[in-house]
């Protein structure tokens, strides 16, 4: 395999790996460098790759193991990742979600979720792949899934309409 | 898309049991802007989603990482290996160095053991040139004898 073919297969998925990392990882630089390292990684290995009948559910899971080694070792060397620390780095996206109250709102609420409810909200209601491709980038089973996915989306609704009533009244 | 079905299509969103298709028919309505107004979290949460997707990693892959982190492991791999070969061979060496000494000592301990045996032998023929002597001597003595009994015998006819 050389370089352009392996830019084929790998290129596609390159920002649906980023914004997993970023939603793990919070902040956009390292969210960057996670891709990136994601990328050599998958790059060393690219004769393996042909085995892989599916390739970006693989760089999927490997986004995912990685980004959790990333807040394992962060954890370890008393780094907390908070979303402040990043704030003069903002990006296009960060300054809208900032403008837009709303939207800025669902991010917080995602962020207070279980990381693993973060993985699978993230791939099925942003990236939208299906049941059978979630349940192998998170080595889970089908119902443990779906639970996960529910209790996300019962706590993100509900703390919506929380936070709307108190607004209202 | 009537109002009773999507809100049919949203419990079962909640339980996590609709499929891709019918999330999709979710979307389009909530991104629609003609939300019904008791539906407005989910309108949040999909517009929210939608606007996440947009994110892209602008910076070009890069496929050959920087050397530097990898090149100390090997080269602690390589000199302990580096090590390990001067041990071996340095031991090797040693060993060899042994066995020349024991060759050298064992040669001049055979000299010296030469020198003995030649020293012994030299005792030996003097020995022999001693032992040579004495059986001259005795046969002189015999000769001696011999004459002593001759000249008996002739004193005896004499005295006859």
């Amino acid at each position: 395999m050389n370089q352009s073919d392996f830019l084929k297969v790998v290129t596609p998925f390159k920002d649906k790996v980023f914004r997993l990392a970023k939603r793990l990882l919070v902040s956009r630089e390292e969210a960057e460098d996670a891709t990136q390292e994601l990328y050599f990684k998958l790059w060393r290995n690219k004769e393996k790759l042909g085995e892989y009948k599916n390739v970006e559910a693989f760089a999927m899971t490997m986004t995912k193991n990685y980004c959790y080694d990333r807040l394992k070792s962060k954890q370890a060397s008393n780094l907390t990742l908070v979303h402040s620390n990043y704030k003069e780095k903002e990006t296009p996206l960060e300054k809208k979600v900032e403008h837009n109250d709303s939207v800025n709102q669902v991010h917080k609420l995602i962020e207070g979720l279980p990381e693993q409810q973060k993985i699978i909200i993230q791939l099925r209601d942003i990236e939208q792949y299906d049941f059978d491709e979630i349940c192998k980038m998170v080595n889970m089973k089908p119902t443990a899934v779906r639970v996960a996915l529910s209790r996300a989306r019962k706590t993100i609704r509900e703390a919506l309409i929380k936070k709307h009533n108190y607004g209202v009244s | 898309m009537e109002l009773a079905n999507i809100e049919k299509l949203l419990e079962k969103y909640l339980e996590a049991t609709t499929s891709l298709q019918e999330e999709d028919t979710l979307r389009t309505y909530f991104n629609s802007g003609n939300v019904a107004p008791h539906l407005e979290e989910y309108g949040m949460m999909f517009g929210y989603f939608k606007q996440s997707k947009d994110e892209t990693f602008t910076k070009t892959i890069q496929l050959k990482p920087e050397k530097r982190k990898k090149n100390w492991k090997w080269l602690s791999v390589a000199a302990s290996v580096a090590l390990l070969v001067s041990v071996f061979i340095g031991y090797q060496e040693y060993q060899k160095a042994q066995e020349k000494e024991a060759i050298k000592q064992l040669a001049q301990v055979k000299e010296a053991l030469h020198q003995i045996s030649f020293n012994l032998n030299k005792g030996n023929d003097a020995l022999y040139a001693v032992s040579n002597n004495l059986t001259k001597g005795s046969d002189a003595i015999t000769k001696l004898d011999t004459y002593k009994s001759t000249v008996n015998t002739v004193i005896d006819k004499v005295n006859y």
